[in-house]
């Protein structure tokens, strides 16, 4: 249909560009985060209504039921999928984003005259193809369908270099001719390139890329969008490149680590792997009655849960158990370290799941103040985020980042599976304090008997 | 479209991207790379426009793929944000009755 005129088009547009820049802004507060996405959520569809509106379209019933076929595989998985599996959704959606911007760059090439239009093409085409192939890797690992160990083998550096100079040359091909045979090659180089990207990288360090592919898409969007001069998807396309990459570096630096260490770390044989050794120095071990006892009778406590509570999903549990503990008359606050869960900020998704409430959930500067108020504090399937020698030893793996203080507390309990060190691979010399006692045991059982426990004090 | 404009618009957006998420709480990483994600799926008004465009099968299929991709970004990503920011919200007006009853 012809029904709008381009200048209509253009405001309508522009309106979608400003629904999506309210919607970055809304997610940043928790007021305001609900409403944010549902403008975000406007803005596509009044984007989606125009597209239609201005142009004069072929197939536009295939259109819509390609659109119809779309939602109907993906709103029924976005409404099932477990909390624990967000970051594989999420890398899941970014991937077929990806996927599509590449596939829109390579259809375009047969009407780009302009190298520099082709420039934008094949710039879409490789960063949309390592996107696509990028997330599938993570979904993967994530899922533990991969292993979540650095895969790396001998003359990886080359293989990599090989494949960055394949992708110049034959992007240079594409540009020089518009060929459709180069374009096809530099798709594949650009999922092979994708591949070589995460597969050396660590599972703890996924969630990171995951951010920096979302990042990645967006930079593909925003240059399909000079391809086809579409101002919209220059708008959005930009935004989220921009807004994904100072996330992506928000979530590495409360991790202590860089961007580049975490892609390019096992590259150099950095210690991303982590040692697996157990250490044999004696620690003091408790029973569930004498942790219930400790917890029931005191006035403070702070749970401090980690990664090994998300992959127990003990979230519930210990929901459970602060909801007991806050009934005998103790004042229970859980320390959330920025980067705990499988992905940032996702304990605080899941332990929202878990009915725990909002103001209860206390960031690493708020909660450390709180520290030396606490009798107890209780870890659950954390290590590195608690560990002192972040601050205390220069020459550790995790030394600068920033750490959960727990070790100011009266007394700290530990719930660990093993005595073995967490996954940047040093010893927490926490766990040997005279103060501190340990519970060994996966999460949730542990968890659910400390609750019994106390339930029956 | 120009290329000053384009450079323009793509220099303001950088900065806009930049401000909007900097002072974001770490509670709310998670909702916002999920939002943020959602937004590319945007893309689909690029795979429609190339679909719209072609009666050739072979193209006329790959771009109808890249509508069903798109859209399986853009509606999934909006709603499961949606979902994850209902239970962040929803148990606010939980939690107040609870606190009552230990009050």
């Amino acid at each position: 249909m012809n029904i709008l005129s381009p200048e209509w088009t253009a405001v309508l547009y522009l309106i979608a560009a400003v629904c999506f820049i309210l919607a970055l802004k809304g997610l940043s507060s928790p007021k305001g985060a609900r409403r944010g996405n549902l403008i975000g959520a406007a803005g596509a569809l009044i984007a989606v209504a125009t597209v239609f509106l201005s142009t004069r379209f072929e197939n536009v019933p295939l259109i819509l039921a390609a659109i119809a076929i779309g939602s109907a595989v993906a709103v029924p998985i976005a409404r099932r999928v477990q909390m624990t599996q967000m970051p594989q959704l999420v890398a899941g959606f970014n991937g077929v984003g990806g996927g599509a911007a590449a596939l829109v760059a390579v259809l375009e090439l047969a009407h780009a005259e302009d190298p520099w239009i082709r420039l934008a093409i094949v710039f879409t085409m490789v960063i949309g193809a390592v996107s696509f192939a990028g997330s599938t890797v993570t979904v993967g690992k994530l899922q533990e369908v991969i292993s979540t160990r650095p895969l790396i083998f001998p003359g990886m550096r080359w293989v990599m270099s090989i494949v960055v100079i394949a992708t110049l040359v034959t992007s240079g091909f594409v540009i020089a001719t518009g060929a459709w045979e180069w374009a096809i090659a530099v798709l594949l180089i650009g999922l092979v390139a994708g591949l070589l990207l995460v597969l050396p990288v660590g599972g703890a360090d996924v969630p990171i890329v995951i951010s920096l592919l979302n990042a990645f898409t967006g930079l593909a969007v925003a240059a399909s969008g000079v391809v086809l001069g579409n101002i919209l998807l220059v708008v959005a396309g930009t935004l989220v490149g921009a807004s994904g990459t100072i996330l992506t570096k928000a979530m590495a630096s409360a991790m202590g680590r860089s961007v580049a260490g975490i892609i390019f770390g096992a590259f150099r044989g950095g210690s991303t792997a982590g040692s697996t050794e157990q250490s044999d120095r004696p620690v003091k071990s408790a029973t569930t009655a004498d942790v219930a006892v400790q917890l029931g009778y005191a006035q403070n406590v702070i749970i401090v849960p980690g990664y090994g509570l998300a992959v127990a999903q003990g979230q519930h549990t210990i929901a459970e158990l602060a909801t007991s503990l806050e009934a005998r008359g103790v004042t229970v606050s859980f320390g959330i370290h920025p980067v705990a869960g499988r992905m940032p900020g996702h304990m605080n998704v899941l332990l929202a799941e878990a009915n725990v409430p909002y103001e209860s959930l206390k960031e690493l500067e708020e909660i450390n103040a709180e520290f030396k108020n606490a009798d107890v504090v209780l870890v659950v399937g954390a290590n590195d985020v608690v560990n002192p020698a972040a601050k205390t030893s220069p020459g550790s793996p995790i030394y600068g980042m920033p750490i959960l203080e727990v070790g100011q507390a009266q007394q700290v309990v530990f719930l660990k599976r093993s005595m073995r060190p967490g996954f940047a691979g040093i010893e927490n010399e926490l766990l040997f304090d005279p103060k501190t006692t340990l519970l060994f045991g996966d999460a949730k059982d542990s968890l659910t008997q400390v609750l019994g426990a106390v339930k029956a004090l | 479209m120009d290329a000053a404009t384009l450079l323009t618009v793509i220099v303001l957006a950088v900065f806009v991207g930049f401000e909007v998420v900097s002072k974001v709480t770490s509670k709310l990483h998670t909702p916002l790379m999920s939002g943020a994600n959602a937004i590319h799926g945007i893309i689909l008004v690029g795979a429609i426009i190339v679909a719209g465009q072609t009666t050739e099968p072979l193209l006329l299929t790959v771009a109808l793929i890249a509508v069903v991709l798109a859209t399986a970004n853009l509606v999934g990503g909006f709603v499961v944000t949606d979902r994850m920011l209902e239970m962040f919200r929803g148990r606010k007006a939980k939690a107040t009755p609870t606190n009552g009853d230990t009050a």
